[in-house]
Parts: structure tokens; C-alpha cells; sequence
């Protein structure tokens, strides 16, 4: 049974280039497209918001704010939040609202000092064992090996012990064995990328081994970089935040919310407040991090693109 | 003499972040027992997905399989089965075997006891009776030293005995039909031939029904006796294997034909590949969908699908090539000519 | 397999030596004098027997050789605080309250944990998998130490009490007292191991024998049992010995906040009391420990992944 149809409909026209060649999706860097997959995630998002609000605070209320943290008014020792002292004053009558403003900035140093520091170290540690490859590789991860058997906190301790306490010593010992991480990690995608097929096919295609780093190495690496900076700062924070329960951390006349953390536990039966915005302070910033660090994961994973 | 399987007006469909991608848009075919059927397209036809539905291993969602699709075995809907009825059916009355054999087996348990799984459950046998049976399994897929393979683990085998494994697996049961999705795409050369005629000697011994899912010609060839073409989430042309390999009349068969490299290619043959791409199933076109690649594309090519033209009783295409008011082409010819 | 283990019981001694000899140097490198600590000026002679009693006369180097020579025999000193009481006396005393909570914590944790994981993986994406999700983030993120103060402060008083540990049959009374340190200490676990057990199913969940499984016509449970379970535990195992040292830290400060007179409030006293030969003491029975649950979990790997037991390597 045959419908009636145009004759002139039959006539050939052949292929159609455009339409057959045409690529449906539009193509967009890989940082174009991790920064879209980023922005879609609103929790991580809103993390990256809490992280730069917290950041903007703890560098401008202490300049703007009329207390000062080190003012003592001991009759108003132990006082809870009120209209005057939004946080509430700690047990020797200091504000304690501009003590986390100042306590966060010794905070904050030691994460982002501390995670550059391990960033720094680790990165050549582990460009350098998986560049060279062969004997120098497997000595310099034996020797990784070993750094990891030993429990963190344990040399963390040992070492402030033995530097004395301060800000300096602190940072040099909570940085002695966290870069072990980042070492591995940056060695894994070094030895990854210099085996790895499309090196391989850029070389063959003739491109220069300085634009295959560049174009291929790096945002790989950089990537896998990023993520694991923004997990370490959180555990520098706690770190720190450890140290100070056991009084090995900052030292008065500075503050940390570590600090302030120990010391409001000691008065927390009958002044909550004074544990509760520091360990606060502690926690938000910790989860912002880890938040942040699962959707830069997410939006920087290359086999998640869309 | 009821057909074993009978496949009607199967449409599927994914449900995406980016919408509906129509895999599957009306596909029929048939098969009686012990045939071999090979279904035979490019990645991204919907041939895999097909498979898949007459296993059950469509997930919904995301996938859905439209309401006026119908596949019935012996009779049967099984688009209507209930779970239960799907765990009776699956390694029992259909076996599938995967394309890739290193990640289609479990890396930490025993081979023999993967085998001796569909044993136990199926024909409710106990765990010594099954690991013996598992041993003659092994050994009708001609691997040596069965008894002691039995306990050892995949990554102890090599590629091509892996798979020999997964028929082993697949056959424990004597199932009416099997389902190879690309069994050799993964293996060398050497071994797909050896794979490819276990195959077919098992299914002359057992009586098996095969269908054989490839985008390799030289594949089908050897073993099947009907082919079906998709492209696009059709089926565009279908019929026994001398009818299609002698007689093609889709313009896409006869590229894939030609697309094939032959040993006699003289030195300066170009191979031929076919231009272009597959459409987007997220808005498939609404005329043929091979209508952007091909040479002899019409203006009714672009907007009307194609209706069915019946070549033999047992050869049918879809193609406006086929319609009184075309052009008459003779395409094997034409393409001779080319060369 | 036997290779293995030898490999895994040197890296062992080697580590284990790193730590000693890292811990008496940075000790000895410490200002000031441990012998002068008390209020009062001790007379030259007390001092000079004093330092010949801990041998601090003798160069650096020679003391480091006495002192391995006397840890390898598993004397660990005496402590300088409390004379008469040797390291090993100390220890043994003080060992059971920590050892209990650690023990109670890590069950806690590994078993909790993994049924959080497997049940968030089954319900991905509803209000289960959410809330799983929720207490993973909230583990990580509040520190055990603040977490046990608001437990103490939340529960403690009429329903449970805030402090003490039982004194007399440390492991078997008292179970109340110890249910908040537990608690406390064991969320950090419960926390990642619910995280990575839920990544680790949803893994295997993926993977295509899982499909092939059910093309053979298994039931769900079956499925679950027989090919998720073991695929999906197995890369938990080598978590475990991370986790203990987290106990193990978070003990200093839990007994701390809750008064129990473990190994982990001791240590932080010796440190604050500048106890030195304790502070070794104590540092090295911890990384003993540490990196003897670290091989454990390494060997214990190696038996359940056959792909290690047959080839002898680490994968």
C-alpha cells in the first residue's frame, strides 16, 4: 500500500557536512568547565562564602572593633552574649568576640601556612621521585614509608617539646611529616603522566615535551593538588586546636580558637559560651573546608565532565 | 513451531541530566531455537541496550522501556515478569556473556565457585555436585588441567580463558538462548578466531540460540545465519547473512561491508570509513537517521522515516532507495565502481 | 605470602628503630637541664650522683647506644618524676583503662561505620543516604575533644556519669562510665568509615561482575552477601590502623575531659611535668603500637585479597 507522495521529493541532495560533522555540545576548557561544575554545586559554594566571610572577619573586625583582645575587665569576667559583647566575655572579662576575630587569624596562618608549606615540600619530594623513576624513587618512597608509620600527632608533639613552644615551632612541627601525603600523591601523576597514552600521542604528533607539560602535566597534577590543599588546612586547624587542649600550642599573649577552645571547656559546666563560639568557630571552618574540598573534587575530576 | 524469542516495537529510553535519550526506538526481529542471530551497528545504536532489555538488566530509572514494547519468550512478556520470575529466568532459559572478561568476574572468589553459583540455584544442586559439574564445564570450554583451575582465581587466567570461563558460566545451565554482547572486542586477534568457533561448535552441541552483538563483520560471517543492522536505535535493514553480505540494500550496510579491510587491498587503496557521525539521540532527527552520511540522501530522507520495503520473506530494509518514484541504484555496483 | 610478611615485619623494626633514635635525640636535644627542674638548688654531690644514676654523664652517642640496647630488651627506663617506678610498671598500670577504650571505640566505629556505608550506598540519594552523609561531614569537622565536651555537657549528669572509669575489674565493670569516652572517641571512625564504606560499595556496584551476578539470575541478598560485601570491605581493611592512631591521639584528650586514669592523660602529664624518660617511654610503646597495627592490617590484607596472596606483592 503506497501513500501518495511528491515525486519532487525524491530528487538526491547527497550529504549534508554540516549537519552530520556539526559536534552537538559545545567544547570549553577543562578550568572553563570544572568552574561551571563548581558553581552548579551550591553546597560547596556556599562553603567557599562561609570560608571568605570568616577569612574578610578575621582580618577586619579586630581593625574596626572598639574592644581590644587583650582588655581585661574583670568585673565582667564569665558574662554571657549580650547587646555590648556579642559573644560574651571569657573568665578574665575579655571580649570574646574580638578573640575569635584575632584567635582566627593565628588559625587560619597555621592551615594556610601549613598546607603551603606541606604543598611546597611534598610537591618537589614527589615531582623529584617520580621524574627520575628507577633506584632514586624506590629509596626516596621507602623512606615515606617509614615517615607514615609514625603516628602524627605523636611527632608533632615530640618536636614542639623540643622547639619550645611559639608560633614558628609550631608550624615547623605540625608541617614535619604531613607533606608525605602530597609527596605520593604528585609522584603517582608524575610517573601516570609520563607513561600515559596521550603524551605518548602529543609526542608523536610533534608537539614540544615544555607545551606537554604544560598542557597535559600540570592541570592534571594541578588539580589533584588543589583538592588535597583544601583537606589539609582543616587538619592543620585541628592540630593546632589539639595542641592547644594539651597546652602545647600558641602561647599567651596570642590566641588561637584552640586556645580559647581549651580554656572554655574548663569553665563549661556553668559558662557554655565560652567553649561553645570558639569550638564553633573550630567546626564550621573545618566542614567549609572538607565541603569545599568534595566539590572541587567533583568539578575538577576529569572523568566526571560533562 | 512458536518462535523462541520475538522482540515487538521495543522502544527504550534513558532519562539523562540532559534529557531524554531515545536508545531504542522501535525495534522487531525474531528468532527461533538453535538459530544465530548477529546484531551488527556502530557504538551508540542502541544495540547493547536491546541485549540488556531481554535480559532485564535495564535499570529504571533511569532507563524506561515504553509501554507498547513487547518481548516475548515461549510466548511470554517478559517485560511483565516479576523479580522472581526474572531470577528463574536469567542464567537459566538466557545466559549473557559481557565484552569485557577481566572486570566480568568477581577477582576474589574462585572460579569454580562463580560457575558453580548458577548450578546451586538453578538446578539445586549441592556445592560438591556443582564444583564436579564445574569441572566438566571447564573442560567443554577446553581448558586443560580443569580440576586444579577450578580453585584458582581470574587474574590467574589469561584473557582469552577468562571469557572461556564466562561461557562456561553462561552454558552451566544449558540455557535456550545466549547472549554474547562483543565477546571478542576485548582479545587478541589469534583468540578471538578460537573464542568464535568454541562458540559455534558449543552451539551445534548444546542447541543454543545465539544472538552475537558486534560492530565486527568479519565476526559475524563465520557464525551467524541472520543479521540484524541498527543504526540510531533502528533496525534498518535485517536478513540472512548471504542475503545481506551478497544483496545489501541500505546504503549504511553496504559502507559497513565496504568500511571491512580487505587482504587484497592494493597499495595505494585508501580504507574506507564512512563520513561523518552518528545522530544525537537526545532529539533524534525525525527522517532517516542515516540521512546526513549518506551520498544518495533525498529531500523525503530528511523528513519521513523510511517505510519497510520487503526484499525476500526473509529480507527487509528500510530505505527510500526501495520506493517506486526513486532513483534506481544499484549499490553494490555502484561502489565497485568507485574502488 | 611468607616473603610478604617478612618484608612487612622488617619494614617494622626499621620504623620502629627511626622512631626510637628520632625520640631520644630531639629529648636530648631539649634547653635547660632535667635534672635542675626542682625549686631548690641540689647539691653538687646529689647532682653528680643523680647524673651518674641516669648516666648523663656519658657522651650523647653512648647513652643512644645503652638506651636501644635497653628498648630492643624491652626495658624502657625508669621514670624521673616518680622514682622507683619503671617505665614498664608504669605502663602495664595504666595501659588497661586506654586499652579498653580504644578497643570499645574501634569496634564501635568499624561496625557502625560499615553499616552506615552499606545502608547510605543502598538508599543513595534519599533521606537515609543524607543523613549518613550529614554525620560523616559532622565527625570530621568537630573535633573528638569538643564533641566529647558537648557529650559530657548533653548526656552527663542524670542520665550518664560525666567522669570516672571503674577502678577494680577494669574490663568487665562500670560499662556505664564508659559509654560517653566511647562514644566520644569512636565518631571520628564512625564517621570515615561510613564515608568510605558508602564510596567503596558504590564502587563495586558499578563494576561489571556485579552485572554478571545478576545476569546469572542471583537475588538481591545473594548478590549483596556473596560479591558485594567482600569487594567492597577489603579497601576498607588498610583504613584501620589510620583509625587507631586517631584513637590513640584522641585518648590523650578524652581522659582527659572524663578523668580516666589511662595511658593517654598520663602521657600528656609527663609532658607538662617534663618527665623525659616517661615522655620516651610512653612515645615509643605508642608508635610500637601504631606501626605493629599498620603490618597487622598489611598481612591482614594480604590473606582476604587473593590477588596478594598469590603474587606476593603489594598491589
Amino acid at each position: 500500500m503506497e501513500t501518495k507522495i511528491d515525486k519532487e521529493l525524491f530528487e538526491v541532495v547527497g550529504y549534508d557536512k554540516e549537519v552530520s560533522d556539526a559536534i552537538v555540545r559545545p567544547s570549553i576548557t577543562y578550568w572553563q568547565d570544572a568552574w561551571r561544575r563548581l558553581k552548579k554545586n551550591k553546597v560547596a559554594m556556599l562553603s567557599m562564602l562561609l570560608l571568605i566571610v570568616i577569612g574578610l572577619a578575621c582580618a577586619f573586625v579586630p581593625v574596626f572593633s572598639k574592644m581590644d583582645f587583650k582588655e581585661q575587665a574583670i568585673e565582667l569576667a564569665n558574662q554571657g552574649p549580650s547587646k555590648e559583647h556579642w559573644f560574651g566575655m571569657d573568665e578574665l572579662g575579655r571580649d570574646i568576640f574580638v578573640r575569635i576575630w584575632i584567635g582566627g587569624r593565628v588559625s587560619i596562618l597555621i592551615g594556610l601556612v601549613g598546607a603551603f608549606v606541606s604543598l611546597v615540600v611534598g610537591a618537589i619530594y614527589g615531582g623529584v621521585s617520580g621524574y627520575f623513576g628507577g633506584a632514586v624513587d624506590d629509596i626516596m618512597m621507602r623512606v615515606v614509608e617509614v615517615i607514615v608509620g609514625i603516628p602524627y600527632m605523636i611527632i608533632v608533639i615530640l618536636v614542639s617539646i623540643s622547639l619550645g613552644k611559639g608560633l614558628t615551632s609550631l608550624i615547623i612541627a605540625l608541617c614535619i611529616t604531613s607533606w608525605t601525603g602530597l609527596a605520593r600523591l604528585v609522584r603517582g601523576q608524575v610517573l601516570q603522566l609520563k607513561e600515559s597514552e596521550y603524551v605518548l600521542a602529543a609526542q608523536m604528533l610533534g608537539t614540544s615535551p615544555m607545551k606537554i607539560v604544560l598542557k597535559h602535566l600540570l592541570p592534571n597534577t594541578l588539580s589533584v593538588i588543589i583538592v588535597n590543599l583544601t583537606f589539609q588546612v582543616p587538619g592543620f586547624i585541628f592540630a593546632e586546636a589539639f595542641l592547644s587542649f594539651i597546652s602545647l600550642g600558641v602561647q599567651p599573649p596570642y590566641t588561637s580558637w584552640g586556645a580559647m577552645a581549651s580554656l572554655g571547656q574548663q569553665q563549661m559546666a556553668y559558662y557554655p559560651h565560652e567553649l561553645f563560639f570558639p569550638a564553633a568557630a573550630i567546626s564550621l571552618t573545618m566542614l567549609a573546608f572538607n565541603l569545599l574540598g568534595d566539590g572541587l573534587r567533583d568539578a575538577l575530576d576529569p572523568k566526571l565532565r560533562q | 513451531m512458536s518462535k523462541l524469542l520475538e522482540v515487538n516495537n521495543l522502544k527504550v529510553s534513558y532519562h539523562t541530566y540532559a534529557g531524554e535519550v531515545q536508545s531504542v526506538r522501535g525495534v522487531s526481529f525474531d528468532l527461533d531455537k538453535g538459530e544465530s542471530l548477529a546484531i551488527v551497528g556502530e557504538s551508540g545504536c542502541g544495540k547493547t541496550v536491546t541485549s540488556k532489555t531481554i535480559m532485564g538488566l535495564i535499570d529504571t530509572p533511569p532507563g524506561e522501556i515504553k509501554q507498547d514494547s513487547e518481548v516475548l519468550f515461549n510466548g511470554k512478556n517478559i517485560l511483565k515478569f516479576s523479580e522472581k520470575e526474572w531470577q528463574h529466568y536469567r542464567g537459566k532459559d538466557v545466559s549473557m556473556i559481557f565484552q569485557d572478561p577481566m572486570t566480568s568476574l568477581n577477582p576474589t572468589m574462585r572460579v569454580g565457585n562463580q560457575i558453580a553459583e548458577s548450578l546451586i540455584i538453578h538446578r539445586g544442586m549441592s556445592k560438591a555436585e556443582a564444583l564436579e559439574e564445574a569441572v566438566k564445564m571447564l573442560e567443554m570450554v577446553n581448558i586443560p588441567n580443569a580440576k586444579e583451575r577450578i580453585k584458582q582465581y581470574p587474574h590467574q587466567f589469561s584473557g582469552g580463558m577468562r571469557q572461556r570461563v564466562m561461557i562456561a558460566i553462561s552454558l552451566a545451565c544449558n540455557p535456550q538462548l545466549l547472549i554474547a554482547d562483543e565477546p571478542t572486542t576485548a582479545l587478541d586477534v589469534t583468540i578471538q578466531a578460537q573464542i568464535m568457533d568454541l562458540l559455534k561448535e558449543l552451539q551445534s552441541r548444546l542447541g543454543t540460540a545465539i544472538i552475537m552483538i558486534t560492530h565486527d563483520l568479519g565476526v559475524v560471517a563465520g557464525m551467524a545465519q541472520k543479521i540484524a543492522v541498527m543504526y540510531a536505535g533502528k533496525i534498518i535493514e535485517k536478513g540472512f547473512v548471504d542475503e545481506i553480505f551478497e544483496n545489501p540494500k541500505h546504503p549504511y550496510t553496504l559502507a559497513l561491508l565496504n568500511a571491512v579491510p580487505k587482504l587484497e587491498l592494493k597499495n595505494k587503496e585508501k580504507l574506507v570509513s564512512i563520513q561523518g557521525t552518528p545522530p544525537d539521540l537526545l532529539a533524534p532527527p525525525k527522517g532517516c537517521g542515516f540521512a546526513s552520511r549518506c551520498k544518495y540522501c533525498m529531500k523525503i530522507c530528511r523528513i519521513k522515516y523510511p517505510e519497510v520495503s520487503t526484499i525476500s520473506d526473509t529480507h527487509e530494509v528500510a530505505c527510500w532507495l526501495q520506493h517506486p518514484l526513486a532513483v534506481k541504484v544499484d549499490l553494490a555496483e555502484d561502489i565497485r565502481r568507485e574502488l | 605470602m611468607a616473603q610478604y610478611i617478612l618484608k612487612r615485619v622488617g619494614y617494622l623494626i626499621l620504623t620502629m628503630w627511626v622512631i626510637v633514635t628520632a625520640t631520644f635525640f630531639l629529648m636530648n636535644t631539649l634547653p635547660g637541664d632535667p635534672i635542675q627542674t626542682g625549686t631548690k638548688l641540689l647539691p653538687p654531690a646529689v647532682e653528680a650522683n643523680l647524673k651518674e644514676k641516669w648516666g648523663l654523664n656519658k657522651p650523647v652517642v653512648e647513652r643512644y647506644f645503652i638506651y636501644l640496647k635497653n628498648v630492643a630488651q624491652g626495658n624502657l627506663g625508669e621514670s624521673m618524676k616518680s622514682p622507683g617506678l619503671t617505665a614498664n610498671q608504669i605502663i602495664k598500670e595504666k595501659f588497661p583503662a586506654s586499652a579498653r577504650l580504644g578497643l570499645q571505640a574501634i569496634c564501635l566505629g568499624v561496625v557502625v561505620g560499615l553499616i552506615f556505608g552499606i545502608i547510605a550506598a543502598f538508599r543513595r540519594n534519599t533521606w537515609v543516604d543524607y543523613s549518613v552523609i550529614f554525620i560523616a561531614l559532622v565527625g570530621v569537622s568537630v573535633p573528638s575533644f569538643v564533641l566529647a565536651a558537648l557529650l559530657q555537657k548533653a548526656l552527663g549528669g542524670k542520665i550518664l556519669p560525666i567522669i570516672g572509669w571503674p577502678s577494680e575489674n577494669i574490663w568487665t565493670s562500670g560499662f556505664k562510665y564508659t559509654i560517653l569516652p566511647t562514644l566520644a572517641a569512636s565518631f571520628g571512625s564512625i564517621a570515615t568509615y561510613s564515608r568510605f564504606m558508602r564510596t567503596s560499595v558504590l564502587d563495586v556496584l558499578n563494576n561489571d561482575y556485579i552485572q554478571t551476578a545478576k545476569a546469572k539470575g542471583l537475588s538481591k541478598w545473594a548478590i549483596i552477601r556473596k560479591h558485594i560485601l567482600r569487594n567492597s570491605i577489603t579497601p576498607i581493611i588498610t583504613m584501620i590502623a589510620p583509625q587507631i592512631a586517631g584513637i590513640v591521639t584522641g585518648s590523650f584528650i578524652i581522659e582527659r575531659i572524663f578523668c580516666i586514669p589511662g595511658l593517654g592523660m598520663y602521657y600528656v602529664e609527663s609532658i607538662n611535668g617534663r618527665d623525659f624518660t616517661m615522655i620516651m617511654a610512653t612515645t615509643i610503646f605508642f608508635s610500637f603500637f601504631f606501626v605493629i597495627s599498620i603490618v597487622l592490617m598489611d598481612i591482614l590484607y594480604g590473606v582476604v585479597d587473593p590477588r596478594v596472596r598469590i603474587t606476593g606483592e603489594k598491589r
